[in-house]
C-alpha cells in the first residue's frame, strides 16, 4: 500500500486530494509532520490559495526545509497541484513578490488574456497538450480536458522542466517534470476519470 | 478556450433538495447524496449546492452535510448558502469545495470578498447575483433569496448570475441580463434561471456570453440531461467536453 503525504500547511482542498488517492488505491495521510512526510512513499503538495500565503505557510512551519530534505535530496516522489506546483518556482508575483521553493527555476505570474472572451481566472475543462513523454500522462492521449481553476500560471525558464502545456493566454504551462519532482497545474483530483489516471500513474512512480 | 461548462444545480432545503418557481413553491425533488452520485458518475463538468435557507435561518453553512458530498464528488464543486466569515470559507475549501459562492455576505460586508480572495485566491470566489427585472427594464439585484440590495463583483473570481423572474419558469435564460453582465465584467459568468431546453442554453452562451450554464428543473422535471445538452451544444458549434 503506498502511504501519501498529502501536506498541510493551510491552504487548500485537502480532503479533496486525500480522498481521490484513497479511490486511486492508495492510504493518504494529512500532515505537516516530519516523521510522516520521511516514511511517506509519495509526497502530494496541494494549494489553493494566493503564493505569498503558500509560502509563508510552509515556511512557518519548517515544511519548505523538510519537502527539500526528502523529495529534492531523498527522492521521495512527489507532486504538486495547482499552487502546490507553483510554489516550486523560483519567484511568486501573486500578493507582492515572494521567493518560492526555488526547486524549478521559473516565475509565476498572472495569465494575460490573449483575444477577446479570454477571461481570468481560467476556469473549467482545458486541453492539456504533451510536450514530451512523461510517466505521469501514461495511458492518456494528448490534447484531453482536464479541470483548471486558476489565475496564476509557472513561466518555466528550462523547457526541459515542461511536460505539458495548455493553449489559453497564449499558452501556458500545465505539467512539469524533473526527475521524480512533478507539478500540475490541473485538479487531477476533480478531473474525474483522466484525473484519476494520473494520480495513478503517480502512485506507481 | 475552456470547453463552456454545463452544471446541475442542487438546491438544498432543510434535509432534502427542493426547486421552486421564482425562488418560492418549493418541491421536493430528492436526496442530495443520491443526487451528487448520480452526477459524478455522469461525469458532468461542475456542480453548484446551495444551501437556500441558511441564510435566512441565520445558519452557518452544513460542513458536515458538505463533507459527506463531497466525499462522492470527484468533480468540480461550488458551494453556496450561509457563508459569512473567511473561516467558514476555509472550512468549506478544507472539506471539498472548490469554490465557494457569496451572496447576502456580499452586500453587507463587501470587504468580506477582497479579504478572501487575498487568502484563497479570486479563483475560488463566486458571487451570486440574483437580479429582477424592473417595470422600466432596468434591474436590481437581491439578497437572501428576495430582499434587494446592490451587490458588486469586487474580487470574486466568477459570477452566478440567477435571474429570479425566470427561476423554474423552464421559459429560458435571460438572456438581456446576462450579456449586460457579461459584458461589464472579465471574469466568467454562469447563467441561470430559466433554462427549459438545449436550445436556451445555446442563446444565452452565444447572445448572453455567458461561459457556462446552470439548470436545476430541466434535469429534475423533464427527460433531459447534461450529457444531452453537450451533445446539443456540440452540434450547434460550441466547444464542449463529451
Amino acid at each position: 500500500m503506498k502511504q501519501v503525504a498529502v501536506v498541510d500547511y493551510g491552504m487548500g482542498n485537502l480532503d479533496s486530494v486525500a480522498r481521490a488517492i484513497e479511490e486511486c488505491g492508495g492510504r493518504p495521510v494529512v500532515t505537516d509532520r516530519a516523521a510522516e512526510i520521511e516514511s511517506a512513499t509519495h509526497i502530494v503538495l496541494p494549494g489553493v490559495g494566493a503564493f505569498g500565503d503558500g509560502i509563508r505557510n510552509l515556511r512557518a512551519r519548517g515544511l519548505d526545509e523538510i519537502l527539500r530534505e526528502h523529495a529534492v535530496v531523498g527522492g521521495i516522489p512527489f507532486l504538486g497541484i495547482c499552487l502546490g506546483m507553483q510554489l516550486l518556482g523560483t519567484r511568486g508575483y501573486e500578493g507582492g513578490v515572494t521567493e518560492g521553493l526555488g526547486w524549478i527555476e521559473g516565475e509565476v505570474r498572472r495569465l494575460e488574456p490573449a483575444g477577446e472572451d479570454q477571461r481570468i481566472p481560467h476556469i473549467g475543462w482545458n486541453e492539456v497538450a504533451f510536450t514530451r513523454a512523461s510517466p505521469l500522462f501514461a495511458g492518456v492521449d494528448t490534447g484531453q480536458d482536464f479541470y483548471f481553476v486558476h489565475s496564476y500560471h509557472l513561466v518555466c525558464h528550462d523547457k526541459e522542466d515542461v511536460v505539458a502545456v495548455t493553449p489559453y493566454c497564449g499558452g501556458f504551462v500545465s505539467a512539469i517534470a524533473r526527475g521524480r519532482i512533478l507539478g500540475v497545474q490541473f485538479h487531477p483530483e476533480k478531473s474525474q476519470r483522466l484525473g484519476f489516471q494520473v494520480l495513478r500513474n503517480f502512485l506507481a512512480l | 478556450m475552456p470547453k463552456i461548462r454545463v452544471m446541475p444545480t442542487l438546491l438544498f432545503k432543510d434535509v432534502g433538495l427542493v426547486k421552486g418557481v421564482a425562488f418560492d413553491s418549493w418541491r421536493r425533488v430528492g436526496s442530495a447524496m443520491q443526487a451528487v452520485k448520480v452526477y459524478n458518475m455522469r461525469e458532468v463538468d461542475e456542480l453548484v449546492y446551495l444551501d437556500i435557507t441558511a441564510t435566512s435561518d441565520g445558519r452557518p453553512p452544513d460542513f458536515e452535510t458538505v463533507d459527506d458530498l463531497a466525499d462522492e464528488c470527484f468533480m468540480p464543486l461550488t458551494v453556496g448558502g450561509g457563508v459569512r466569515t473567511v473561516e467558514h470559507v476555509r472550512r468549506l475549501l478544507k472539506v471539498g469545495a472548490d469554490k465557494v459562492a457569496i451572496n447576502s455576505a456580499a452586500v453587507e460586508q463587501p470587504a468580506l470578498i477582497r479579504e478572501i480572495a487575498d487568502r484563497f485566491g479570486s479563483q475560488c470566489v463566486v458571487v451570486s447575483i440574483d437580479a429582477r427585472r424592473r417595470a422600466d427594464g432596468t434591474y436590481e439585484s437581491y439578497t437572501h433569496a428576495g430582499r434587494r440590495a446592490d451587490a458588486e463583483a469586487m474580487g470574486a473570481g466568477e459570477v452566478l448570475l440567477t435571474s429570479i423572474d425566470r427561476d423554474g419558469t423552464l421559459q429560458g435564460y435571460d438572456v438581456e441580463l446576462t450579456r449586460l453582465v457579461s459584458d461589464a465584467v472579465s471574469i466568467p459568468v454562469i447563467a441561470s434561471g430559466g433554462a427549459g431546453t438545449y436550445a436556451h442554453m445555446a442563446e444565452v452562451l452565444r447572445e448572453g456570453r455567458a461561459s457556462a450554464v446552470a439548470a436545476a428543473s430541466m434535469y429534475h422535471f423533464t427527460e433531459q440531461t447534461p450529457l444531452a445538452a453537450k451533445q446539443y451544444l456540440r452540434a450547434a458549434g460550441f466547444s464542449v467536453r463529451l
